[in-house]
Formats: C-alpha cells, sequence, structure tokens
C-alpha cells in the first residue's frame, strides 16, 4: 500500500517534471532550429546552370569554395591550405587542406577541383571563360595538388575563384561536375557545413539544410566566405512565403526567426517591435540600371544617350524606388559601387547638379530625333522595375520623347530583352534593372559594363575604348595602378554612355532578438549565427 | 446508370485532351523564356541561347507537343523545367494541403450557407433576411486577400491564436492541420458561402410556394420538416448545381489563398510555375485540375438523382 502511494507520488511528481521541463526542452530544441524566409523562391539548386543568387545563396551552405572573399573583397584561403604563383601570373598551384570531405563520406581530392572548375568556366563568361582560353593545362598533380599552366598571364585569378558574384566556383564531386554545364544537376552532394535534406525539399515552400558533423572549419574568424564556417543550428529551414505581408506577420508572431528581404512598406512597424531588429542587409547595394538598346536609333546616337544623361534625376529615381528613408540610398556619378577600393567620380559630372531638359531637346534636335516611338519594357510585377521605368517615362516625356510604355511581367522581359530585332519588330529601346553592389567592385563580375557589341550583355554596346580599359586593369600590377585605370575606364563609360545608373540603393534585413551574430553581407551569412 | 458513368468518364478523355492542346497552344504563343529566367539577370545571351537548346525549348510546336503528349498518355507528365523534379512528384507533394484546404472549405462554407439560405428564406423580409443578404453581398464584395490580412491580424498577430502562415500535415495530429487552416478556409470560404446562401435562398423561395408545402404545413409537418424535409430536399438540385459549379471559383480562390497563407498547395505551385514559365509543371496541374472539374460535375450531375427519383440515366 506505501508502496502504491509512493509509486503514484513518484509517478505526479514525473509527470509535473516532465510537464515543466517540457517547455525548456522544447525551446533547447527550437534554439537549434533557424526558419529563414529568403529572398526568393529556391527552385533549383545548380549554382552553375543558374545565376540566380538565391541559389547562390543556398548553395553556399552545400558546397565549399577554394577561396572566399573577406568584408574587404580580399580573397582568402578556405578549402586551400595554400597557394602560389610565379611572377609572370602564368603558372597557379592551389594545395587543398588535409581532411575535407563530401556529404557522403569521400574525401575532396584534387580531381573534383578539376572537374569542378572545368564545368564553372563554362559557364562563367566574365572571368571563367577568359582563364579557360588563357589555360594551356589544369591539372591534378596529386591527391591534394591543383596546376593551372597559362599560355597568358592573368593576374586576378585569386579574385576569380573567391569571388561571390555568380557563377561562383564551388566545388562538387567530380562525377557530378562532369554534368553538361547547360544541364542541372540532380545530386546536391558537396562538402560545406550544411547537407541538403533533397527528401524535405518542397521548391516553393521549403527547403531544409542539415549540419554536415563532418565538416571542418577553418581557424580563423568567420568574415563573410572567409575563415571558420562554424553552424550553430541541427537544421536551417528556409520558408518560403511569397507574400511580403504574410512573412512580416510571421516574424511579428516569431513563426519565423529572419527576413532576409522584408516589405520596405513594413519596416516602419518592425523597427517598432522590441522583439524585431533591423538593419541594412547588404552594405554593398545595388545598382540601378536604365538598359540601353545601342543597336537601334535613336540610342545608337551618342548625342541621345548623353541627352537622356543630363536630363536624368537619380534623385527621382531613388525616390520611387527607396522611399523616404534617405539612409538607404545615394546618388551615383559612377558606375562602380560606393565605399570599395576603387570608387571613382571621375566622368560622372553629367548625371549631377541642375538637371537641364532644354540642353537634352537641344541635342536630341541635333542628333535628329524625331519623335520615332520608344519602347520601354517595364516588368510591372517587380517593384524595383516598376518605380524605375514609371520615373523613365515621365523623363522621357519632359524631354519631348515619344514613349510607348510597355507593361509586361519579369518572365516576358527576360525573353523580349534578349531580342536583337528593331524596336516595333518585337525588339526594344529601354529595360530596367539593378545590378549587386558586389558585382560592380570591379570590371571581372561586371557584365553590364562589358563593351564588347555582340557578345556584350543585352544592349549590346560597342566601345574600344572601355574594352581597352577593361584589358588595363585585368593586367594591372597594383591597387595604385587599378585605380588610375578605373577612374579612366568610368569617364569612357560615361562619355559613351553604356548604361544610365539611376541611384545607389540597399535594402533591410529583418530577425528576432533573439538571434545573434547575423553580419551584413551581399549574401546571408548563416555561420557564427545562435538563437537563445 | 453504371453505364452512363463509364460513358461519362470515357468522355472526358476528349475533354481533357482539348484542355492539353489548349494549354500547351496557350503556352507556345504566350511570351515569356523560362530560359533567360534560370540563365539569371547577369547570364550573357549565348548562355540563354545555350539553356533553351539544353531545354529543347527551340524544337517546332508540333514535335514539342507530340513528345509531352506521347509521355502523357503513358502515364509521364513530365519534369520539371526549374527544379529537375517529376511533375508528378510535385504534384503529389502539394496535393494534401490543397485537399484539405479545399474540404474543410466546403463543411465550413456548406454548414453556414445553407441554414442561412434557408432561414433567410423562411424570414422572408425581416431583418434576419436582409442580415444574411448583407452578408453574402459582403462575402461576394471583399477580395479573398483582403479577408486573409484582416482574419491574420486580428486572430494571430492580436490574439495570437492561430498561426499567420504555413501547413501542418494531418499525419502530425488533426488539430495542429486544423490550426493551419481555419483563417485560409474562412478566408477561402467566404465566396463560396456567400454564393450558396443567395441561391439556397432563392430556391428555398420559390420551393415554399408551392402547392405540397402547403399540403405538408397542412398535414401539421412541422416547421423544421417543412423546411429541411420537404422543400430543402425539392430546392437541392440547382443548390448542387451551384455548388459544383462554385468548385471552379474555390480553385481559383485557393491560389490566391495559398499565396496570402504560405500554404505549399497547388494553387502556389501554379502561380509559380506560370511566373517562371515552368511549361511541364504548368500543364500538368491544368490538367489536373481539368479532369477534378469534369469529375466533380460528374458527381453533381450523380447526386442529381438522389434529390430527385425524376431524373434517370
Amino acid at each position: 500500500m506505501a508502496s502504491g502511494i509512493e509509486r503514484r507520488g513518484f509517478l505526479k511528481t514525473a509527470a509535473v517534471a516532465a510537464t515543466l521541463a517540457a517547455p525548456r526542452l522544447s525551446l533547447a530544441a527550437d534554439s537549434k532550429v533557424l526558419r529563414f524566409v529568403p529572398q526568393a523562391n529556391l527552385a533549383n539548386l545548380d549554382p552553375i546552370w543558374t545565376t540566380q543568387y538565391v541559389v547562390r545563396n543556398g548553395s553556399l551552405l552545400i558546397w565549399d569554395m577554394l577561396l572566399g572573399v573577406d568584408d574587404q573583397l580580399q580573397p582568402k584561403p578556405q578549402m586551400v591550405e595554400s597557394y602560389e604563383n610565379t611572377p609572370d601570373f602564368k603558372t597557379w598551384t592551389f594545395k587543398l587542406r588535409p581532411g575535407l570531405k563530401f556529404h557522403d563520406g569521400e574525401p575532396v581530392l584534387a580531381k573534383d577541383v578539376v572537374a569542378s572548375i572545368n564545368r564553372w568556366m563554362v559557364r562563367d563568361a566574365p572571368m571563367g571563360g577568359p582563364i579557360k582560353k588563357r589555360t594551356d593545362a589544369l591539372e591534378a598533380v596529386d591527391d591534394r595538388t591543383i596546376r593551372f599552366r597559362l599560355n597568358q598571364p592573368y593576374a586576378k585569378m585569386l579574385f576569380a575563384i573567391g569571388k561571390s558574384s555568380t557563377p561562383t566556383l564551388f566545388i562538387m564531386p567530380e562525377r557530378i561536375a562532369q554534368t553538361d554545364p547547360y544541364k542541372q544537376i540532380s545530386e546536391y552532394i558537396g562538402s560545406g557545413p550544411m547537407r541538403f535534406k533533397k527528401d524535405e525539399w518542397i521548391p516553393g515552400a521549403k527547403a531544409v539544410f542539415e549540419k554536415f558533423d563532418g565538416y571542418v572549419p577553418r581557424d580563423e574568424k568567420a568574415n563573410w566566405l572567409a575563415g571558420g564556417k562554424r553552424i550553430h543550428f541541427d537544421r536551417i529551414e528556409w520558408q518560403i512565403v511569397p507574400d511580403g505581408a504574410t512573412a512580416g506577420a510571421a516574424l511579428q508572431s516569431g513563426e519565423v526567426d529572419w527576413l532576409e528581404t522584408p516589405l520596405s512598406d513594413l519596416i516602419p512597424l518592425l523597427k517598432k517591435n522590441s522583439n524585431i531588429a533591423v538593419d541594412i542587409a547588404d552594405p554593398l547595394g545595388n545598382i540601378g540600371s536604365f538598359r540601353i538598346n545601342h543597336l537601334y536609333p535613336p540610342f545608337n546616337d551618342v548625342r541621345v544617350r548623353r541627352a537622356v544623361q543630363m536630363a536624368l534625376s537619380q534623385e527621382d529615381y531613388m525616390g520611387a524606388v527607396v522611399g523616404d528613408d534617405e539612409t538607404l540610398w545615394k546618388t551615383l556619378p559612377s558606375y562602380f559601387t560606393p565605399d570599395t577600393p576603387l570608387y571613382t567620380e571621375n566622368g560622372g559630372d553629367r548625371l549631377q547638379g541642375k538637371r537641364d531638359y532644354d540642353a537634352a531637346k537641344k541635342l536630341l534636335a541635333e542628333a535628329g530625333y524625331k519623335n520615332e516611338p520608344i519602347i520601354l519594357l517595364v516588368a510591372t510585377d517587380v517593384a524595383i522595375t516598376k518605380a524605375q521605368g514609371d520615373v523613365t517615362a515621365d523623363l522621357l516625356k519632359r524631354i519631348g520623347m515619344n514613349v510607348q510604355y510597355q507593361a509586361l511581367d519579369w518572365g516576358t522581359v527576360g525573353q523580349r530583352r534578349a531580342s536583337k530585332e528593331p524596336p516595333d519588330k518585337g525588339g526594344w529601346h529601354i529595360f530596367h534593372t539593378w545590378h549587386a553592389g558586389a558585382d560592380c567592385v570591379n570590371p571581372a563580375p561586371y557584365t553590364a559594363l562589358d563593351c564588347s557589341g555582340p557578345t556584350a550583355w543585352f544592349g549590346w554596346p560597342n566601345s574600344p575604348e572601355v574594352q581597352a580599359k577593361i584589358a588595363e586593369w585585368y593586367a594591372a600590377p597594383d591597387l595604385a595602378t587599378e585605380k588610375t585605370v578605373i577612374a579612366d575606364l568610368n569617364k569612357a563609360a560615361m562619355d559613351f554612355v553604356v548604361y544610365l545608373p539611376t541611384g545607389f540603393f540597399k535594402g533591410y534585413q529583418a530577425w528576432r532578438n533573439n538571434l545573434s551574430g547575423i553580419v551584413k553581407a551581399p549574401f546571408p551569412v548563416f555561420w557564427d549565427v545562435t538563437k537563445a | 446508370m453504371l453505364s452512363y458513368i463509364v460513358r461519362r468518364i470515357l468522355a472526358t478523355i476528349p475533354v481533357v485532351l482539348m484542355v492539353a492542346l489548349f494549354v500547351f497552344s496557350l503556352l507556345y504563343i504566350a511570351p515569356g523564356d523560362p530560359a533567360a529566367i534560370i540563365a539569371g539577370d547577369q547570364a550573357t545571351p549565348a548562355d540563354v541561347e545555350r539553356i533553351r537548346e539544353s531545354l529543347g525549348l527551340d524544337r517546332p510546336f508540333l514535335v514539342r507537343f507530340g513528345d509531352w503528349f506521347w509521355h502523357v498518355i503513358h502515364g509521364d507528365l513530365g519534369t520539371s523545367i526549374f527544379t529537375n523534379l517529376p511533375v508528378s512528384h510535385m504534384i503529389a507533394q502539394r496535393i494534401e494541403p490543397t485537399v484539405s484546404l479545399m474540404i474543410l472549405t466546403l463543411i465550413l462554407s456548406l454548414s453556414t450557407a445553407i441554414p442561412m439560405g434557408v432561414i433567410a428564406a423562411w424570414k422572408h423580409g425581416s431583418w434576419i433576411d436582409r442580415a444574411v443578404m448583407a452578408t453574402a453581398v459582403l462575402g461576394f464584395s471583399t477580395p479573398v486577400f483582403v479577408v486573409g490580412y484582416v482574419l491574420a491580424y486580428i486572430f494571430a498577430l492580436r490574439l495570437d491564436w492561430l498561426p499567420v502562415q504555413g501547413f501542418t500535415s494531418i499525419d502530425q495530429g488533426l488539430w495542429p492541420c486544423l490550426r493551419t487552416l481555419i483563417l485560409p478556409s474562412v478566408a477561402l470560404g467566404l465566396i463560396y458561402m456567400a454564393l450558396i446562401a443567395r441561391i439556397t435562398r432563392a430556391t428555398m423561395l420559390d420551393v415554399l410556394s408551392q402547392d405540397y408545402v402547403r399540403t405538408a404545413k397542412a398535414k401539421g409537418v412541422g416547421q423544421r420538416g417543412v423546411l429541411f424535409v420537404h422543400a430543402l430536399k425539392n430546392a437541392a438540385v440547382p443548390i448542387v448545381t451551384v455548388i459544383g459549379i462554385g468548385f471552379a471559383a474555390l480553385i481559383g480562390g485557393a491560389v490566391v489563398t495559398e499565396s496570402v497563407f504560405a500554404i505549399p498547395g497547388l494553387g502556389r505551385l501554379t502561380v509559380d510555375a506560370i511566373l517562371r514559365r515552368d511549361y511541364p509543371v504548368i500543364q500538368g496541374v491544368v490538367l489536373l485540375f481539368s479532369f477534378l472539374y469534369v469529375l466533380i460535375n460528374l458527381g453533381v450531375d450523380l447526386l442529381y438523382t438522389l434529390f430527385d427519383p425524376r431524373i434517370r440515366y
């Protein structure tokens, strides 16, 4: 009897203890799961096949890199233990860290690196392509050593293989990296700090990453893509929330921990919430782009391009894109990202000062513009392009141009802008987009500045002067020379009006206050983030 | 009856074929390019062209249609251009949230709309009638997403009773599943409820003026019996018809509701696929929905025999 009472008493106590402990256990478990809302849907996971940033961001968890840039944009060893180059920059040798393993348990070998580089070189037009052209041999010297033998110098090799701009060089197992670069991989095996849970992947809804215990981080402190990538979560769940208002509400209610790109209208509300922190997401921001078709009149005449340049008000564009928060934007008389080592305003005068509509009209008349319709493609489903398109329509009307505003969705603009047909036969004159500041720090990842004519980015600008300056930059041996060359390049590009920068702007990220360790970067940095 | 059902099911084949051809043609002539979206904003035109070739998007219309159709009749809906996953797998992943949402919406709407319509007809001209009609007009006039935001603000953010977004499978328990579905179902069901309440009221008004209702009353049948046994059964045919037709509205509403509440269902899959021009997924989902729509209308036709014995097939 007595023992029965004791047993019941014990069971009651245990039940109460279990009840009390349950929330703590639950909280402890919750602190090991990070629920993140990315900027867009993760519809696929091949960072070479596609250049979408959201894919690059997910890939950073799965695949590791030979080198990675830090917040000073300096490439630092990551999978690489050491590297060396000959003084003529023609031979580059990289040695892997010992003990690197893929998620399937196989060791990372030099042959995997060679295959990954080969696939990347085919798809990375700005840097991989030129390296491929210069390469006499790319070989696995032994299991841990890779060597490039080039027939021409390539001084920017470290930046090329450590850059964050897409396509980024990720190292995959050889069997996966041998996939045709224009076809999508179907296995997501990497050697990064997290493994991808393909069985839990619902494209458009959820992607789950699980901590990879076999990952050995570097000893150095993490700094963007450099240093030790220490993950403090068992799982990172990407929840795709297509509606910005719903995502904001989910953050406020604690259903998610971190929004990569909260809706700008909600920022004041989120800032008032004591449980939520709001800060700039990417210090390198973005450059708004007024992209011009150089193939057809009237914009094949530099005078017409300059007329628009002297009338364009970046304040108007940034007001429309970002709104009243002036801490988020600045005018940009440059093609390069502000506050980065090569930034220059040389040649940007025409974008500054009072806007001169009369002079613009006069220049248009001189160029022989006779009210021909200007086809303006506007992706109305993307807020940034819609805002820029609206300002452009108004600007062109003010200087007496006949604008045909074509409201489309981004998918259609993506197709139309590739057309080299005349504007009145399905082509175009102008479309808007924006470039990540991380891609505009120097000419290497900057496809929009390329002026190689038929092979250039949409709009196909053709300027031997600009191309000559880009080539000079590639050969520049030190930072001082690079700065001089970039100043000249900016002036040449401004004079030629490759495209019209509409301003520099940043965006916010927001997270629950129980997270710590979130940094500003051009991509979400999950390492060293913890959850209380 | 059985031969009728078989004939009707066989008749769905040409309907679905026509839908397939129509959808394929529509997508072919619609602007947009999945290759450009895959390649991303920084890709060169040459890259976009190579991706287009690798996806077979440069092939002639008839070749593409023939290839797709050959696979469909062999039970293969193809592979998503973007995810590289079989379309049937993607549909299977998404069907539970949508079916759960539809079922709960139907239960909530029918269980409120039919009594509302019956009572409004019974109390014709009274304040109850006007209140029911005002609710119905409100249900018709308020967009699903507005209702969704208002509900989420009140019941999730202010009161913290229900989650803002997401879906929990019924495998995790009935209540966790219902918690995630209540707000979306109410938001989605409002227009459906309004539609059914109005048609129920109108039909009941007609039936209540019939001689047999008067006879039933004269025989001493109680008010509840008159309304729900004699009148409602005879009013059921048009109501059931509207329920079937309204299913299309429900599918359209699910697209919006699933986006607002971040429910990973077929509606969101459709929207995502359309925005990306993921042709195999769009074609697969539209085929599925058209097949379901035909089946539901077949079910409605069969229900007629239950409510009206004069109908024979």
